[in-house]
């Protein structure tokens, strides 16, 4: 496997932004109420991302390391007003139900963290490839957990005025509510530590 | 004029940070773990959390909305978070070394706190008067307070449960949450608004 796809592949599952890092925990459990939202949370946490890391790795070499981290929040929060901008002209209903999650992303912790963690310290050309990987991973998070909830919650998914599945049930409205989002977040939690040991034990035992 | 009253229950329970709104979580199952430093915790977020309404009211409305440069409003209120969590370290330093014992190590944390930033955000898309925004500073922070000392004082008794191993840590915190939450959601019943 070469390095590109090492590299892309890592973001999604062993630094996976929630399940591998625990980072930016709050806009998960925020904006899941629905696929369509953590679609729209995820695009723009990418963007912000890509963008970010892009920038960051470019001036890496300029900027002093004793002020760096207010310089990554003001590049970051540039990229943010832009989403947030971006968001109230194109698509203004989804910007309504992300509310204050777009301007937000500021204090991603997954955002400063492969800033960080990665934009300071690799090529312009690998922080696009991580962050490409990171948001794929993110996006994956949010839409299973979107998806979770919103089938258990109104008995549908329903994406961009499509129904894709329905399921004769009794909808739960609590999925949908705040404490579904724990809940969802605890029970997959749980079976990524559960398969994670498993893993361990069977490398273990051979 | 809004009701001040409602706005500190909205802050304090009914749309209560960390359990209803989700704003600030990586503190919420970060340092809950024993009840000093969730109690140290909320205290700083209180304390930072009133001063950053003040001030972020203040340069807002005095000082964005005049020149025409309100979309500049995400990137200045972090950057004033920021600068005023520096400013409050270094007069706790000053003033009350005692204090600054129990809050310091939590400072640093606070400038990257999602809580902050929401109070600042939410008084300016509602609209919020002067002192509706310091209410509001204070009784969110004071919201965050109760629930970070509930979740601590549960997670300090749980920790001889016999729980499952793939259970233990994180899930855990998130199953307490999970029951804390149904509680404060509850109280939009309880409330008449």
């Amino acid at each position: 496997m070469s390095k590109v796809t090492s590299e892309y592949i890592r973001g999604i599952i062993k630094d996976n932004p929630t399940f591998g890092l625990v980072l930016g925990l709050c806009p998960v459990l925020a904006v899941t109420t629905s696929v369509e939202n953590a679609i729209g949370m995820a695009a723009g946490t990418a963007f912000v991302l890509i963008f970010s890391n892009m920038f960051i790795s470019a001036m890496r070499k300029q900027i002093p390391p004793s002020v760096r981290l207010p310089i990554f929040l003001i590049v970051i929060a540039t990229f943010v007003t832009m989403v947030d901008m971006l968001m109230a002209a194109y698509a203004p209903p989804l910007h309504r139900s992300l509310g204050i999650f777009i301007p937000l992303i500021v204090v991603n912790c997954i955002i400063i963290g492969r800033a960080e963690a990665y934009a300071n310290r690799n090529n312009v050309f690998y922080s696009i490839i991580d962050a490409l990987g990171e948001s794929t991973g993110f996006l994956l998070v949010l839409v299973l957990i979107g998806g979770i909830r919103e089938l258990l919650g109104t008995g549908a998914i329903v994406l961009f005025g499509n129904t894709l599945i329905e399921v004769p049930i009794e909808p739960a409205t609590y999925m949908v509510l705040p404490p579904g989002a724990f809940l969802t977040i605890g029970v997959l939690m749980a079976i990524v530590n559960y398969s994670k040991a498993k893993r361990l034990r069977k490398m273990g035992g051979e | 004029m809004e009701n001040l009253f409602v706005i500190a229950m909205n802050g304090m329970f009914l749309k209560n940070f960390l359990l209803v709104q989700f704003l600030g979580l990586c503190s919420f199952v970060g340092v809950t773990k024993e009840s000093k430093s969730a109690i140290g915790m909320s205290g700083a977020v209180i304390f930072v959390m009133t001063i950053s309404s003040i001030v972020s009211y203040l340069v807002y409305t005095f000082i964005l909305v005049p020149s025409k440069l309100a979309f500049l409003g995400t990137i200045s209120f972090i950057v004033i978070i920021a600068a005023l969590v520096q400013l409050v370290e270094f007069v706790i330093r000053k003033f009350s070394p005692a204090l600054y014992r129990s809050l310091g190590i939590y400072l640093p944390l606070i400038s990257t706190n999602c809580a902050i930033l929401g109070a600042v955000l939410l008084n300016v898309q509602n609209q919020y008067s002067f002192i509706a925004s310091v209410v509001f500073g204070i009784s969110a922070g004071v919201g965050y307070g109760i629930a970070m000392t509930l979740m601590a004082a549960i997670r300090e008794r749980s920790v001889r449960l016999n729980v499952p191993s793939a259970v233990q840590g994180l899930p855990h915190a998130f199953f307490i949450a999970t029951l804390l939450s149904m509680a404060f959601v509850n109280f939009f019943g309880v409330i008449p608004i």
